[in-house]
């Protein structure tokens, strides 16, 4: 098994953390792991994206072309990783402040309303748990109690409690995820 | 066992140095290596080691606190991204000249310059060339995974006592700032003032019972200066007898021969992936001492494969000891990316293709 993932949108939504829980739950199912964030001069508002590997073999290059997941959380992001999705695909996105859908038809195009849902629940903080959530029922690249445990190990302790508000978050990504 | 662990190359670097039973670390931040100092803070070492931790006020003052504290025998080290490791090359070159241990890490980004923070390989010159004035080397290790920034903390010190060398750890941003798995290094308590006397009867650690030991890297009169360089040339020689170490993948029935080190070499194995599903047979040679550079393998390599190609994120300066060594017995092609760009495995791949396969 080897998934190759890369999530990417704006810096301030939670895209290097997704990508960190992914990563730290896949270390928990005993898969080789790398994680590598597009670093920059971040800042809110600019663009962000990581790539995290997850495999059963040991990992060459942790930078890559193409992917076997694509998740994109802002229109620039779409419109730079949508051709790298690879044939069969699958490409997850947000339509909040999207200019368009996206046109491939061969690959799997899945649409997750996190933006929308987590600013109705009161959840906003939440926002990149709602779409890992997504991702997961889409693919479960890892498992769910994996991922709490990993979100666990990511988050200092004095945020463990807010552990169960993100586990709400992310099985109502389950629920929101429709295929287009 | 020991626990596997997730965290960035700087991190790990960091982690194993305080593992290491280091005495100090002195630096000034530059990003794509900020979390060696961030993360030695975290840990707060002089409170259970006795570790100095000190964020000088540049990478000159650093240097040549690493210089003062080599000479006492401790063992010390700094780190710093390209335009900072520049500015310690004065220092650099004393401490080579005055034969003393210390453990450097650079976690290269694009230059020249201020340059960018991107991931880059383009000071391969300066580490192994010289980089400072004058005629010496220093130990140059490439890791290529978060792993090997930890356990080349070790290794390096090893070296670097062993040979009271300068050792350079040339990494780069990508594995600066990947997380990936990690199992530290055993913890290793600092050595003793007894211990720094018997083991460095070289060392200025107060002159009791036996002379003045005098560090200096100054000799007026010619004939000194010259038998100084002379015995450097000869541990040099001695080195590259010694300690050439590398990694082979994929070699045994290779036709053609990716050159690579540090995140280059992920990049090349990538390529072999793609190669080889292709038909094409190839491999790496990634070299994990640029200096001693291993020229013997690329050799008897040269003797049963086709060609070489050598891929680094640099307008190609390795490709230089891959042709030395291959004196003209064989192609040898290069492809290479600037300014932070990463070259990709299909790059990789294409650019052997169309250079050496054709």
């Amino acid at each position: 098994m080897k998934k190759e993932i890369i999530i990417a949108g704006f810096g301030g939504q939670g895209v290097l953390s997704m990508g960190k829980i992914l990563a730290y739950a896949g270390l928990m199912q005993g898969k080789e792991v790398t994680w590598m964030p597009a670093y920059g001069p971040e800042q809110r508002g600019g663009t962000a994206n990581v790539t995290v590997i997850l495999s059963d073999d040991p990992i060459a290059s942790p930078l890559l072309q193409k992917y076997d997941i694509v998740v994109v959380l802002n229109q620039p992001s779409m419109d730079k990783f949508e051709p790298r999705v690879k044939p069969g695909g699958i490409l997850i996105f947000d339509p909040n402040g999207m200019t368009r859908v996206p046109e491939r038809k061969d690959i799997n195009v899945y649409r997750i309303p996190a933006t929308d849902t987590a600013a109705a629940l009161g959840q906003v903080k939440t926002f990149n748990m709602f779409v890992l959530g997504g991702l997961l029922k889409v693919d479960p690249v890892v498992e769910l109690d994996k991922v709490m445990l990993g979100l666990k190990k990511s988050l200092p302790e004095r945020h463990h409690k807010l552990l169960p508000a993100n586990e709400a978050a992310m099985l109502k990504g389950g629920e929101i995820i429709e295929k287009l | 066992m020991e626990e596997i662990k997730l965290m960035k190359g700087n991190e790990a670097f960091a982690h194993a140095a305080v593992r290491s039973g280091c005495d100090g670390y002195f630096g000034y931040p530059i990003t794509p290596q900020s979390e060696v100092m961030e993360t030695l803070q975290e840990l707060k070492p002089w409170e259970e080691t006795g570790m100095v931790v000190l964020q000088a006020e540049s990478e000159v003052s650093a240097i040549n606190m690493v210089y003062a504290g080599a000479a006492c025998g401790k063992k010390v080290m700094t780190s710093s991204s390209s335009p900072g490791v520049s500015l310690k090359q004065e220092g650099i070159s004393y401490i080579a000249a005055a034969e003393l241990p210390c453990l450097i890490l650079n976690v290269m980004r694009g230059g020249p310059g201020l340059g960018t923070i991107q991931p880059s390989q383009a000071d391969y010159f300066q580490s192994v060339k010289g980089g400072g004035h004058g005629d010496y080397h220093m130990i140059v290790l490439a890791p290529s995974t978060v792993q090997e920034m930890a356990d080349f903390v070790d290794l390096g010190y090893e070296l670097a006592f062993k040979y009271r060398n300068p050792v350079l750890m040339l990494s780069d941003g990508v594995i600066g700032q990947m997380m990936e798995k990690v199992v530290l290094p055993p913890y290793k308590p600092r050595r003793t003032m007894e211990e720094v006397i018997a083991q460095c009867p070289w060392a200025t650690t107060g002159k009791v019972g036996r002379p003045h030991n005098i560090i200096t890297s100054l000799a007026l009169e010619s004939e000194v200066m010259e038998a100084t360089n002379n015995r450097l040339q000869a541990k040099y020689r001695e080195i590259e007898e010694n300690e050439v170490r590398f990694e082979e993948y994929m070699l045994d029935d290779a036709e053609y021969v990716f050159v690579a080190f540090g995140s280059s070499a992920r990049i090349c194995k990538q390529a072999v992936e793609y190669a080889r599903a292709e038909g094409i047979k190839v491999g790496v040679l990634r070299p994990i001492t640029l200096f001693p550079f291993p020229t013997k393998k690329i050799q008897e390599l040269a003797t049963r494969v086709k060609g070489f190609m050598s891929i680094e994120m640099s307008a190609g300066q390795m490709v230089e000891d891959v042709r030395l060594a291959v004196n003209g017995t064989k192609p040898v092609g290069f492809y290479g990316r600037q300014g932070g760009i990463i070259p990709s495995a299909e790059e990789a791949l294409e650019a052997l293709k169309t250079q050496i396969i054709k």
